[in-house]
């Protein structure tokens, strides 16, 4: 049975489920991907491009393990890799692996202080890249450039707030699981 | 019978297990993915149907989440030209002085280059049509560069035709649907394109890194670019048009020679597509694989007065008459220029035939033709003019101008 989320008085009932901390965030991280494909120059720079399913990879599997997750994630997955036209199933594998990783460690992060969900989040996100840049090394034959994958790192280890808040604000909400 | 008050009232299903489980199975199926797409291929290989939807879906839905990108672009570079309109008018004022003197000499050049062509009978390339298209969304990342554009097939796009901006080339059409196209972007991973260097025509292979500068490969001669030197497409290989401004050399600080394209970085969204046809588009593989002798049998029957005249003078070798062969398929292929070889090969014999008793309209149109081919190979009439002197006593047969057609070979895509 599902239990309301706030037990003011007088509010509303709110039944927070997977909607809510599945649904809502990967629509959210494959709408704020295509704005941010947009061919715009800002004061004569391109707008940055992070990976914004890194931070739902990150996010998910301390918030709850589940099957909606990784399937999420593979959409999102496959989103990102068309919408950025890289090989379709790369950015997918990236982001399950991480999912995997957090899975298989949850209970040596799940809660931990920021500074060490930040130091996980940060070198996950590291290892993702290192393993696209080797990927792309082997396929392309061509080394990727490094300041492009850093100038892509940045922007994405820089989302880490949002999935802090994920996190606080959806940890242990989901009361089905208990 | 309640859900509850089943034999699975008590199951109590570990769900990290069932996630770990449904990670293998996803990413299972994202290995198989990887492993089939070939997102560097022409349209026909990989997931291109895939990419080709996604695209229709996606360009008007870009369109609007874009839209007030856009506006705090344009809000900002508004910004950027109040403040920057003095000094833009003055290295302006410098450029148009500057271009005065370049756009004199260009009309110079231009008049001469026309006069060489005409004078060497050069095959010049046809004007290419364009087709103009929006900037729908772009990846800029590090492994992957490409663009979106709101044209398709529905405006005569195919695989391979080159995009350019005002400034230059950007890249070549990889995918395309009936409304948008994906633009492989010359900084790509997976960009390959032939290039040479304005200055010593050497020619490289321009490779994309994922970065701003694209990198110059393959580069052959020394000494045979420097800093500034201007780099454009070559043409090698037929993929793309030569001449197609891509960028300046510059050296890059680990000793490598890159490019600064002049299609980096800018901020206009609309580009053009060149409708160009590469030689692979124009000829049938079979054509180009053909024997070299394939062009012997299939010569175009002369003409019913000529097989009279032929006959005429040499009664004892009948002619084949012309009505009678059909074309074949492989007389289909024949260019015209090997035709051309064929039916003066066959007009020579016949003039020597025909040589005792020309009559005076005869004489007339051999006029007409010496002149026309005076006029169009000077340097040929030279030549025979020396080879007369040499010769005096001798006086070759003239060849009539009807037998010995002067067309030139349209750059036309042959009939298939």
């Amino acid at each position: 049975m599902r239990r309301p989320a706030s037990r003011r008085h007088g509010a509303a009932v709110r039944v927070v489920g997977p909607l809510h901390w599945v649904i809502y965030p990967a629509l959210a991280a494959m709408a704020a991907t295509l704005v941010l494909s947009t061919h715009v120059r800002l004061f004569g720079l391109p707008p940055p491009e992070p990976i914004f399913g890194l931070i739902l990879a990150f996010s998910w599997p301390l918030i709850r393990p589940s099957i909606l997750g990784p399937v999420m994630l593979f959409l999102v997955g496959i989103f990102t890799d068309l919408v950025l036209d890289s090989t379709l199933g790369l950015w997918t594998l990236t982001l399950l692996a991480v999912y995997g990783v957090v899975l298989a460690a949850r209970a040596f992060i799940v809660g931990q202080q920021v500074g060490v969900l930040f130091a996980w989040y940060a070198g996950l996100t590291t290892a993702a890249m290192l393993c696209l840049y080797l990927f792309t090394l082997v396929e392309a034959g061509v080394a990727p450039t490094i300041v492009g994958a850093i100038l892509q790192w940045i922007p994405t280890v820089a989302l880490f707030p949002l999935g802090y808040i994920l996190i606080q604000r959806f940890d242990d909400t989901d009361v089905r699981f208990r | 019978m309640a859900y509850r008050d089943g034999p699975f009232e008590n199951l109590k299903v570990p769900l990290g297990l069932t996630a770990a489980f449904a990670v293998l199975v996803m990413g299972a199926i994202a290995v198989l993915l990887i492993v089939s797409d070939k997102r560097d291929k022409p349209q026909a290989d990989g997931f291109a149907p895939v990419r080709s939807g996604f695209s229709r879906v996606t360009a008007p839905v870009s369109g609007v989440f874009a839209a007030p990108v856009r506006w705090v672009g344009h809000a900002t570079d508004f910004v950027g030209d109040y403040f920057g309109a003095i000094d833009e008018n003055r290295r302006l004022k410098k450029q148009v002085a500057e271009l005065k003197a370049v756009q004199d000499n260009y009309v110079a050049l231009e008049n001469i280059n026309r006069r060489y062509e005409a004078l060497l009978n050069i095959r010049t390339q046809p004007p290419v049509d364009m087709v103009a298209a929006n900037l729908v969304s772009e990846s800029r990342g590090p492994f992957a560069n490409a663009q979106l554009i709101d044209a398709g097939t529905n405006s005569r796009i195919r695989v391979g035709n080159p995009v350019i901006n005002e400034h230059g080339l950007v890249g070549r059409v990889m995918g395309v649907g009936p409304t948008a196209s994906r633009v492989l972007m010359l900084t790509d991973v997976a960009s390959r394109t032939p290039v040479l260097v304005d200055r010593t025509d050497a020619r490289a292979i321009l490779v994309g890194d994922g970065g701003a500068n694209p990198r110059l490969d393959f580069l052959r001669g020394t000494d045979s670019v420097k800093d500034g030197d201007r780099i454009m497409t070559s043409g090698d290989g037929g993929m793309l048009p030569r001449g197609l401004a891509v960028g300046v050399a510059a050296k890059a600080l680990d000793g490598t020679w890159r490019v600064k394209l002049y299609a980096g970085n800018t901020d206009t969204d609309v580009v053009r597509v060149l409708l160009f046809d590469d030689f692979s588009q124009l000829l049938k593989p079979d054509s180009i694989n053909a024997p070299a002798l394939a062009g012997m049998n299939t010569a175009p029957q002369p003409s019913a007065d000529l097989v009279a005249k032929i006959e005429a003078v040499h009664p004892a070798h009948p002619v084949a008459r012309p009505a009678a062969a059909a074309p074949t398929p492989q007389t289909q292929t024949l260019t015209q220029s090997q035709a051309q070889s064929q039916t003066s090969k066959v007009a020579a014999a016949t003039a020597t035939a025909l040589a005792p008793a020309p009559d005076s309209a005869a004489k007339k149109k051999a006029t007409d033709a010496s002149d026309e081919k005076a006029n169009a190979k000077p340097e040929h009439k030279a030549a025979e003019h020396k080879a007369s002197e040499r010769k005096p006593t001798k006086k070759k047969p003239t060849v009539k101008a009807d037998v010995i057609p002067r067309r030139p070979v349209p750059y036309t895509a042959i009939p298939q």
